[in-house]
Order: C-alpha cells, then sequence, then structure tokens
C-alpha cells in the first residue's frame, strides 16, 4: 500500500518537471510532436528504472558513513559515481538495444546517449539519496513513478505545441517563450493535486 | 582585434546569445533556486564557477581526449569541480547549501556546462574558454537575478531577506502574491523575459 502511495505521489505531487523542473532542457527542446516526445519519453522511464537502483545499492553498501568500512564516510563522492554510473548504464542499454531491439533503438536514435546529461536521471538519484528510502523496493517504485510522470509531462506538452503551431502566436513569443508559458499553465493544473494527502 | 573579440566572449551572453533566453539550455536549476534572491546569487557564482574552469581545463586537454569518450571526460571534470563547490559551501554557508538540496548536484548534469563545453572549449585556445565560460556563467546567472528579484519582491515583500515594502501598504491593504512563491510563476517569469527580450531584438524571433 504504501509503495502504491509513492507510485502515485511521486507521478503527480512530486512531478519531475511541475514540481521540482527536473529535465527541462530536453523537454523544451524535444516537445515539438508527439511521435519523438513519446520516443524520448520511454527511454527516460528506462534508464530511469535501471539506474535509481543501482545507484541506491552503491550508496547504501559503499558510499553511507560506515558502510564499506567502519568509520570511512565516503558519501562526498556520491556526485561522481552517480554520473559515472548513470553514463556507463546508458552507454551498456544503448550497446544492449542496439544488437537486441534494433526497431527499439532506431525510434530512440540520438537520445538513448542525450540521456546521460538529462537533469532527470541525476536528480532523481540525488533524491532517493536525499529520501533514504528503506529498501530497494521503494526506490524502483520511485524511479517508475518519476519516469512515467516525466512521460506523461512531456507528451501533453508535445500534444499541445503540435496545436499551438497554428494559432496565431504574438511575434515576440513564438517557440520557446509560449512553451515556457504553456508550461507554467501546466504547472498550475497539476498543483490541483498537491492538496491531495495519500 | 583580439581585444574586441575577446570582450564580446563575455558581453554576447548577456544579452543576443544568452545562454538561458536564446540557447534554452540550463532551465532546470534556474527555475527552481529564484524563489528568494540569496541563493539564486549563490547558484549564479558557483555555475560561473564550475562553467569557466571546466571550459578553462577541457580547453587544455582538448587534443588528448579521444573524441569517443570525450563526454565520460568532460562529465568527469565537471563532476569534480562540482565537489569542490558543494564541498565549499558544506563547509562555509551549511544553511543555503541545505535550501539549494539536489540542484547543486545536478549542476553536473546543466546543460549550459556540457553545451559550453561541446559547442566552445573543444575546438579553442584556453584564454576564450576561460573567458567564454565566465560570460556564459554571468548571462545565466543575470536572468536568475531577474527572475529571483520579481519572486522575491512579489512574493514575501523582502529583497535579500531584508523588507522592502513598508508596513503603510500592508496597512492600506497591500498584500504579498504568495502565487509567486509557487513553481509555475517561475516558468510564467522566464516567458515573459523572453517575450520582453525578443519584443526588443526582432532578430532573435521565430518564423
Amino acid at each position: 500500500m504504501e509503495a502504491l502511495n509513492l507510485f502515485i505521489k511521486s507521478i503527480f505531487i512530486d512531478n519531475m518537471i511541475f514540481a521540482s523542473f527536473l529535465g527541462m532542457c530536453s523537454y523544451l527542446a524535444v516537445s515539438k510532436t508527439v511521435k519523438t516526445s513519446v520516443g524520448l519519453g520511454l527511454a527516460v522511464v528506462f534508464v530511469l528504472l535501471v539506474t535509481v537502483p543501482v545507484n541506491y545499492l552503491l550508496e547504501n553498501f559503499i558510499l553511507k558513513a560506515n558502510a564499506l568500512v567502519e568509520g570511512v564516510d565516503l558519501s562526498f563522492l556520491s556526485f561522481i559515481m552517480f554520473i559515472a554510473v548513470i553514463a556507463a548504464i546508458v552507454q551498456l542499454v544503448e550497446m544492449i538495444v542496439e544488437k537486441f531491439a534494433p526497431a527499439l533503438y532506431g525510434q530512440l536514435g540520438i537520445f538513448l546517449p542525450l540521456i546521460a546529461v538529462n537533469c532527470a536521471i541525476m536528480g532523481a538519484s540525488l533524491f532517493m539519496q536525499q529520501k533514504a528510502f528503506d529498501n530497494i523496493g521503494y526506490a524502483t517504485v520511485y524511479a517508475l513513478g518519476s519516469g512515467i510522470g516525466w512521460f506523461i509531462a512531456i507528451v501533453l506538452m508535445a500534444a499541445i505545441r503540435e496545436k499551438i503551431s497554428y494559432s496565431n502566436v504574438p511575434a515576440p513569443l513564438k517557440g520557446v517563450g509560449i512553451a515556457f508559458i504553456v508550461c507554467g499553465l501546466m504547472a498550475m493544473a497539476f498543483m490541483s493535486f498537491m492538496g491531495i494527502k495519500l | 582585434m583580439a581585444q574586441t573579440k575577446n570582450s564580446e566572449l563575455i558581453k554576447n551572453p548577456l544579452n543576443l546569445n544568452n545562454p538561458i533566453t536564446v540557447q534554452v539550455l540550463g532551465i532546470c536549476s534556474a527555475l527552481a533556486v529564484t524563489v528568494k534572491l540569496e541563493p539564486a546569487i549563490v547558484m549564479a557564482i558557483s555555475v560561473t564557477v564550475v562553467t569557466a574552469l571546466a571550459n578553462l581545463i577541457i580547453s587544455l586537454i582538448r587534443n588528448t581526449i579521444p573524441s569517443r569518450i570525450r563526454i565520460i571526460v568532460q562529465l568527469m571534470v565537471v563532476s569534480f569541480l562540482v565537489i569542490l563547490v558543494d564541498q565549499v559551501l558544506k563547509a562555509f554557508m551549511y544553511e543555503l547549501d541545505k535550501a539549494l538540496s539536489v540542484y547543486i548536484g545536478l549542476i553536473i548534469t546543466n546543460c549550459i556546462v556540457m553545451g559550453r563545453l561541446e559547442a566552445f572549449a573543444l575546438g579553442n585556445k584556453p584564454l576564450p574558454a576561460l573567458l567564454d565560460g565566465i560570460g556564459n556563467g554571468l548571462g545565466y546567472g543575470l536572468i536568475l537575478v531577474i527572475v529571483a528579484f520579481v519572486r522575491e519582491l512579489f512574493g514575501t515583500g523582502q529583497l535579500y531577506g531584508f523588507q522592502v515594502i513598508p508596513q503603510g501598504f500592508y496597512d492600506f491593504g497591500y498584500e504579498n502574491c504568495g502565487f509567486m512563491l509557487n513553481p509555475p510563476m517561475a516558468l510564467i517569469l522566464i516567458g515573459v523575459v523572453i517575450w520582453i527580450q525578443r519584443s526588443k531584438m526582432k532578430e532573435l524571433q521565430e518564423k
């Protein structure tokens, strides 16, 4: 039950994009058509689902104070370890997908390598460290929820931007400007979930 | 000639080629730390230091990095610098470091740093790369300060923690706009900044 709460909470209430602004760069750059944004969204869910549990293990068995050797606190290394794990896993995932699912690889294309520098991935690992989950199951559920939240946000945004391209936007606002304002309005809508107590 | 070019490296990112409003890089942290001026300024300084030094280091070793693994090398250099910044903040400004929470760590994946490394440091000499890093850090800081100024002034009536809107205003029925402190206003304010900038500079408008 607690896992389900965490899942729903990480999708709607702690939404990666609307509540903590993670992964905004690729979010704004790639959300021009629904098709590409579905591809990127899936890739993000997938990579989150792999990296967060791995980083959870790393955090709890190596980096935490007294985890590896009694009296040694390696937590200052967490940034560099997390990003190394993420970069390595993204590389691995890319090779595996290319070998075993060429169709999916073609669909994700250039997005896979770019994900290594997506703030949402690194952010999820850092939030995982901050929230100090009890076991790896919660960390996985959190990763899945955040990924799906990001997926929903980018697909919604892409659908709205596809429509906006037919409307008459003031010239200085065209492109990025209106995207920011639309995103702000969507964030307001998502704020209504904040009152929900789980 | 070289003189004017170097000064442009600092000036352009402040306006014509601003990392946030024109290149659309590094939005994530720009939005999250702008509730108050103080964290925004600290964040701006941290990003400037990291961008400048990372540009310098990568530019120094640019001819020895094999291009296939350059992303990993860049990430390692950047995360090393970010760890330094984080340790300094933890030592001297512990409260602020807590307030900035994960966003200091996220400088590693801040697209401004990676973007400038890829676009500039890999192909230029150390001195211009250093200046480019400083310029882009300042351009980022400028937007952060503008957004944080508006949000703190209208959201809490304070600037940098000091009360600036006099008590008399409140007695007349003026109220703080609490909505300014919520996430959506950061997005909308940046949208408005882009709007103002692009109506002044027609060449930046998108077709």
